[in-house]
């Protein structure tokens, strides 16, 4: 049975369905991540699911029980928490705010104590117990806001982008405290983020929400290798994507004609339907166009590199060959070829790095 | 300048012989306005939060008039009460126009309003967030409404502050509906302008003093209070 299921829930704002999702069933201890862009419905969905916005129509079951029918929406929120992207602390001491749904539960003082410095520990946060919550920084209020949120051992964990805020060090280290104790304690937790790569650092499950809708709801494996459409190709890192038409099938590989280049991909579909090719810029190697190229690959294209955007450890390369084309190269390897804009460069990509959508 | 002088010297006697009467009226004083002070919180506070933690039509239209009935002229509220208090008026049966009474009624209708706004105006400060923060910890709604209170209470020390120091000072309504009696409703304000229109300046300073200092001990010690919450 799963902990949590929500049926045909809709919700609107001002005339617009701004959540619309037909069946959702999370199971107990799964880790779930929640994903879209800004506005895609994440935060309403999480809302939605824990009853704290009410105005919605449809089901939520908490193990087989309808929230609002066979418990109350207050029986059901004592079984969940949440983690919002401010960490909202009250202003007492640490420890006065970890021990907040303890008190709500009038737990006495001496298990209070306890409970807390427990989940004070979880968190690497014993020695700001007695600190004043306004004074701390922001990762470790946000440690603070975890902790909280553990103490009442929920069965659910809800957490609405609790990292977005945080600088890279310190959402690293929170990330991998929460995931330990999310395992740890066989949590289920709901986690939306619009950053993937923190969806996949924590999850085992990926649901894809555009517009109020699940638009993919998979592994992150397959989420992220074979993402159904083009919003989810280009939200899975998929930089080149490209719409085509199958002008020739010969029995596993096939040729798909888009912008006016004939591209061979791995797949079975037949002369003359429409597909859309997605190319991960991983898979794309770059060579200099004097050297011969003897190569597995199926596909080799010479362009004219458009713009070079640099990053810690590797480059973002811009290349027009009559589609565009995004490649990513290490830094030692763009100084070996001696990239620079306006250059003529050879890129080729293997006809399975190729991930084809049909349309 | 003389005059002030000799006032000021004739105050300090005044003062420092512990003058019965001047006692009375002092006592008198604290004791309606905190009352006052005291009714008025328990209402401007529970409807302050009811306003600010609720939508419904009309709001921004009360929200409005409760600002506005922040600035309410004591006179204006004196001629009120009395009609109300009044022999013939809607609670004339209550027998306590020129009592301590009606002007404990009259304050609290000052103050009130006070409260209310500030309250409306802290609980409306804190995050909307915090209220779906302290519901997820599993709080019932009202862990969640006393909550909030305890977030605002800097600010609710202000709306005591606000409100004690409205009425306290105020003088209208409590020569209209206290009648300034000898030993029965004379409180420092009403016994000051009393005074100033006989000519008695020395008295009528000595319990100008006694009106300031009163006013600051009891917003020292609530601004103690306040700072003190302000470093926890």
């Amino acid at each position: 049975m799963p902990v949590i299921e929500a049926k045909d829930i809709s919700v609107n704002r001002k005339e617009q369905k701004i959540l619309n999702i037909f069946n959702m069933r999370i199971k107990e201890g799964e880790v779930v991540s929640l994903i879209g862009p800004n506005g895609a419905g994440k935060s309403t969905l999480l809302m939605t699911l824990s009853c704290l916005y009410r105005k919605f129509s449809g089901k939520i079951l908490f193990k087989g029980l309808e929230v609002g029918k066979d418990i109350t929406p207050f029986e059901y929120r004592r079984n969940i928490s949440m983690v919002f992207q401010e960490p909202l602390l009250f202003n007492t001491t640490v420890f006065e705010n970890v021990a907040s749904g303890l008190k709500f539960r009038r737990f006495n003082r001496k298990e209070r104590r306890k409970i807390v410095y427990e989940n004070l520990e979880r968190f690497g946060i014993t020695h700001l117990s007695n600190r004043l919550a306004r004074t701390i920084s922001g990762g470790e209020a946000q440690r603070v806001s975890l902790a909280r949120a553990f103490t009442i051992r929920p069965n659910i964990i809800f957490l609405d982008e609790p990292f977005s805020s945080l600088d890279k060090p310190t959402k690293d280290g929170l990330m991998e405290d929460l995931g330990r104790n999310i395992r740890d304690l066989k949590i289920t937790a709901i986690f939306a983020t619009h950053d993937r790569d923190e969806a996949l650092r924590l999850s085992e499950r990926v649901i894809v929400l555009n517009q109020g809708e699940i638009v993919q709801d998979g592994s992150p494996n397959d989420v992220m290798n074979y993402p159904c459409n083009e919003f989810v190709a280009s939200f899975s890192g998929m930089e080149t994507i490209l719409s085509g038409t199958v002008v020739k099938n010969e029995g596993g590989i096939i040729t798909v004609l888009a912008s006016g280049e004939y591209i061979d991909v791995a797949g079975d579909i037949a002369a003359g339907k429409k597909v859309i090719l997605c190319i991960k810029p991983e898979d794309i190697v770059l060579y200099p166009v004097s050297q011969k190229l003897k190569s597995s690959a199926r596909n080799t294209f010479t362009g004219t590199i458009t713009r070079i955007v640099p990053s810690r450890f590797y480059q973002k390369i811009y290349i027009n060959c009559g589609f565009p084309l995004v490649a990513y190269i290490t830094n030692s390897s763009a100084m070996t070829l001696e990239i620079a804009e306006g250059i003529k460069i050879r890129a080729s990509f293997k006809a399975t790095s190729v991930h084809l959508i049909k349309q | 300048m003389d005059l002030i002088k000799e006032g000021i010297l004739k105050a300090i006697k005044l003062l420092i012989s512990l003058d019965r009467e001047i006692i009375d009226i002092t006592f008198l004083s604290f004791k309606v306005s905190g009352i006052a002070t005291f009714i008025s919180v328990i209402i401007g506070v529970s409807a302050g939060t009811l306003i600010a933690l609720n939508e419904f039509p009309g709001k921004r239209i009360l929200v409005s008039l409760v600002n506005t009935a922040m600035g309410l002229p004591p006179v204006v509220v004196g001629l009120f009460v009395t009609i109300f208090l009044w022999r013939n008026g809607p609670l004339g049966f209550l027998g306590i126009l020129y009592t301590p009474y009606a002007i404990i009624v009259a304050q609290s209708v000052i103050a009130t309003p006070i409260v209310t706004g500030i309250t409306v105006a802290a609980i409306q400060q804190i995050p909307k967030k915090m209220r779906l923060q302290i519901l997820s910890l599993g709080a019932s709604r009202m862990q969640m409404v006393w909550m909030l209170l305890k977030e605002a209470r800097l600010s609710l020390l202000a709306a005591v502050m606000a409100g004690f120091g409205g009425v306290i000072s105020e003088i209208g309504a409590s020569i209209m509906v206290g009648g300034n009696i000898k030993g029965y409703t004379r409180v420092l304000t009403t016994a000051t302008v009393m005074e100033t229109s006989k000519g008695n300046f020395d008295v009528a300073i000595a319990l100008s003093i006694i009106l300031l200092l009163l006013a600051y001990f009891i917003n020292l010690i609530l601004t103690h209070m306040q700072q003190r919450g302000h470093r926890r």
